[in-house]
């Protein structure tokens, strides 16, 4: 029996090789990007997602691990010749004790599903990607996925307290446990945002917290996006440390509102700041938040009045990305991050940019933690302009990395920036990743080509 | 998205489809409120798939044939639609790319035979009725028969005993001042199948002081046709239709897919002569829910005894429609309970004839959305439209109704329970 063969017997009938089946498997949420794989498993138990990769080891072929294909950086893309392990089906959350305050799920259940389940016991799980309603936890712990809740609670690591992993020689680990406190190095921690490349979770055990007591939502209008730069870091100076703290130009607002009707008053800078815990503490902060916000120099202040105009406001920000398909055929999402202090002299320096290449950059990002997300829209019909956009996208992603910031954020490096790595990184940092990588994974077959730049690899 | 879609060589039918492709940047909002995505959990089996496959065949790429499976499993609900961040008219792309394939791919006679059956008999209640009556007379002899699947469920759908039909007068005066006069859809399989809910329709507007004409000239809205690829027999009834409601102020459609179905019209003609027109009648049509609403609505005396209803979204109403809150805010008026089940943007299965060509994903999405009503602990469930309310009906043990007949029975001062 050849390796497709002894793949099908294992799972029957969930082999997917038609021509129809895996073309729309070929690209994730980055559509530059497409690659024909070579099968699509579809595994619905974690037993047989170990027969999958141990199969894959044996035959030495490569293989990705897929939830619901919504990487910006194309950290899912196929590997010609290789599978897709697909973990939609295994979207069963395996237990949810309210008393321990954790949910144990597989890696298919969707972000949104464990919040709720957990809400009849006044628990939530904190990390809130914009994708939340679809993308699934396998790759939020792939991708170290952020939200706009994370300023406050931290990414997904803070909030994996245990895994189990196959790796890509087919054996099963146990890393970390039950509680934050554990014994020996934090390896599910250095697991959390390896994208795939040493292995696929297939079961994940997360923090739950107490839902806030009460939200105050704030919109804050400015006439620039440098001066909504400039009230973040005032608010933080104030000694505030809000749930989340977003800011969208005028470029994401006008499309998030075609989208959503969400109430955005039409300015160039748009600052959402969002205050939660408990009721006293909430009012308390409000009073000092307002006065803040009027020192800043803003032009109007909005609060949401009821849980339905919060709900919009979110709703909003996280329909952006997709939302700017309505003013752009095509768009490139970046990842960068710079420190906060430096977040004015950034907004500025993309303009600039923007203006030199002559395309729209649309901001729309996570200004409390300085992670942004400029949208560089272009039309790839017309000839060369896919590229200007790329360029003019690497020159931010440089600009960050100048600033002391960094390549990615939360949506990782993937295929698309994997060319930038050695702006960061040093030759001897990214050897060092290099050989972490063949010591788990000597035939590299787990998430083949993302990541590490070719360069190293070919140097090594 | 990019595409290579020779849109030249499609003409105007190709600009649709190329517009919607264009606007998808494959995020994948769409996937949670797919309901064959979220029953098969695979890729080609969701709005962005079957975009994908679209494009594909539409490029020349990939065999139509190859990609037929999936596009056929989509129930056109459009719930899509509602979660699509990027605006891709999903709706307009499907229907098109139907009617588009229709004469391209091939069908089994057996298939074939049983398809233009179902076209040529449901829109028309002279035809449909006599077989119906057959069906449901023969209903429990060939109930415990091992009958193939295609034939069981249009089967399991007929009531036990089919109403008599009163014949319409042609107006209905408005009680009270005359606020607007209206043309009703009296459907197809709707007026046979369930009588009740056009009479209800009739004295729900009367006593909101409208009058209603039902145009003997009129014909079924060819939604079904249309959506089953049958360009040439939508055409011809839609024809019907543009000549029948010239002359009143709104059509008012009380079967969410017959809605949904005249408003796109303008699709069914494009670049035809009736194009203009097929736009002009599209804009006069409204749900009964909607022209209430808009009226001002004279709530019924309210029920003798508390009620609870839960409402469930017709997808054509909710997705391709858009129209969710006014049937809430009319039964609210009524003085009932509202209650909001799980999942309301997923679809019951129903979906026009789907429940006769996929009888095991529809049976599956019945079911759920069955648990889910119930689920609410509502004393009945209220709905748009009557595809919506069989199907559900055939999993669930509480009343259905539709909210024309329930708003009706509180206007009579009658117990809907009862």
């Amino acid at each position: 029996m050849g390796f497709l063969e002894e793949l099908k017997a294992l799972l029957p009938g969930r082999v997917l090789t038609g021509e129809a089946e895996l073309a729309p498997y070929e690209s994730d949420a980055l559509t530059a990007y497409r690659k024909r794989p070579l099968a699509v498993a579809l595994p619905e138990r974690k037993e047989e997602v170990l027969g999958a990769v141990r199969l894959c080891h044996q035959y030495g072929v490569p293989f990705v691990a897929r939830g619901s294909g919504t990487s910006l950086s194309g950290g899912s893309l196929p590997v010609e010749g290789g599978v897709v392990i697909a973990l939609n089906r295994m979207n069963r959350i395996l237990r949810l004790d309210p008393k321990a305050r954790i949910a144990v799920v597989e890696p298919g259940v969707v972000n949104l599903k464990v919040s709720q389940e957990a809400a009849p016991f006044g628990l939530y799980y904190a990390p809130d990607p914009s994708s939340q309603p679809i993308s699934t936890l396998g790759g939020n712990v792939a991708f170290n996925s952020g939200g706009a809740h994370c300023l406050k609670y931290g990414m997904t690591a803070n909030h994996v307290l245990g895994l189990e992993v196959v790796t890509p020689t087919g054996e099963v680990v146990r890393l970390g446990g039950e509680s934050l406190e554990g014994v020996g190095p934090d390896l599910h921690g250095f697991f959390v945002g390896t994208e795939g490349l040493l292995g696929v979770a297939v079961e994940i055990t997360l923090r739950l917290l107490p839902k806030p007591e009460a939200y105050h939502t704030v919109l804050a209008a400015y006439p620039s996006l440098e001066a909504a730069g400039e009230a973040v870091s005032r608010v933080i100076r104030a000694g505030l440390l809000p749930g989340a703290m977003e800011i969208m130009d005028r470029l994401s607002i006008e499309a998030a509102e075609k989208a959503v009707r969400a109430g955005y008053p039409p300015v160039e800078g748009l600052l959402i700041v969002e205050l939660e815990g408990p009721k006293e503490e909430v009012a308390e902060e409000a009073l000092v938040l307002e006065g803040v916000l009027r020192e800043s120099g803003a032009l109007e202040l909005r609060v949401a009045r009821d849980e339905a105009e919060r709900q919009a406001i979110w709703k909003g920000r996280k329909a952006a990305f997709s939302a700017v398909g309505r003013l752009s055929p095509d768009y490139l999402v970046q990842d960068g991050v710079v420190p906060r202090s430096r977040l004015g002299e950034a907004l500025r320096e993309i303009q600039r940019l923007s203006r030199e290449y002559g395309l729209r950059v649309a901001n729309v990002f996570h200004a409390g933690d300085g992670n942004l997300h400029p949208l560089v829209l272009y039309d790839g019909k017309k000839p060369g302009e896919l590229e200007r956009a790329e360029a003019l996208a690497g020159e931010i992603l440089r600009l960050c990395v100048r600033l002391g910031g960094s390549l990615t954020g939360e949506h990782g490096i993937g295929v698309e920036k994997k060319g930038y790595m050695p702006e960061m990184f040093a030759p001897e940092d990214l050897l060092a990743m290099e050989e972490v990588k063949r010591a788990l994974d000597s035939q590299g077959l787990a998430n083949r080509g993302k990541v590490l730049p070719e360069v190293v690899r070919a140097g090594a | 998205m990019q595409h290579q879609i020779p849109i030249q060589k499609l003409g105007k039918e190709g600009e649709v489809m190329a517009h919607a492709i264009e606007a998808c940047v494959h995020c994948g909002f769409c996937l949670p409120t797919c309901p064959t995505y979220v029953v098969l959990q695979e890729e080609m089996d969701s709005p962005r798939g079957r975009i994908f496959l679209m494009k594909e065949v539409l490029e020349g790429n990939l065999k139509l044939e190859e990609a037929l499976p999936y596009l056929d499993r989509c129930l056109a609900c459009q719930a899509c639609v509602t979660a699509c961040p990027s605006g891709v008219p999903y709706g307009e792309l499907i229907a098109t790319f139907r009617l588009w394939s229709e004469e391209k791919r091939h069908r089994f006679p057996l298939e074939r035979t049983f398809r233009l059956g179902l076209l040529r008999t449901l829109p028309y209640p002279e035809r449909f009725r006599p077989l119906a009556k057959l069906g449901a007379r023969l209903k429990p002899l060939l109930k415990p028969l091992p009958l193939p699947k295609p034939l069981k469920a249009p089967l399991a759908l007929l009531p036990d005993r089919l109403p008599e039909e009163a014949p319409y007068r042609e107006v209905y005066p408005a009680k009270g001042e005359r606020k607007a006069r209206v043309g009703i859809l009296l459907g197809c399989a709707q007026r046979v199948l369930r009588p009740s809910i056009n009479q209800a329709t009739i004295r729900v507007l009367q006593e909101n002081g409208v009058e209603v004409v039902a145009v003997p000239e009129q014909a079924c809205c060819g939604a079904l046709n249309l959506h089953a690829g049958d360009k040439e027999g939508a055409r011809a009834l839609a024809r019907k239709n543009l000549k029948a409601f010239r002359d009143v102020d709104y059509v008012v459609t009380n079967a969410a897919g017959c809605g949904s179905g005249m408003k796109e019209y303008p699709l069914l003609f494009l670049g035809e002569p009736e194009e203009e027109e097929a736009r002009a009648l599209a804009a006069k049509v409204k749900d009964l829910s909607v022209l209430l609403d808009e009226l001002g609505f004279i709530p019924p005396p309210p029920p003798s005894r508390p009620l609870r209803v839960a409402y469930h979204d017709a997808c054509h109403l909710a997705h391709a429609q858009g129209i969710r809150e006014a049937p809430r805010r009319l039964l609210k008026a009524a003085g009932l309970e509202v209650l909001e089940p799980k999942e309301w943007e997923l679809c019951c299965g129903s979906a026009g004839t789907y429940n006769l060509f996929q009888p095991e994903i529809a049976e599956a999405l019945g079911r759920r959305k069955a648990e889910n009503l119930k689920a609410t602990g509502a004393d009945l469930v209220a709905t748009g439209n009557i595809g919506c309310l069989t199907q559900i009906q055939a999993y669930l043990d509480l009343p259905v109704l539709h909210t024309a007949e329930l708003l009706a029975l509180l206007y009579e001062g009658k117990d809907p329970l009862a």
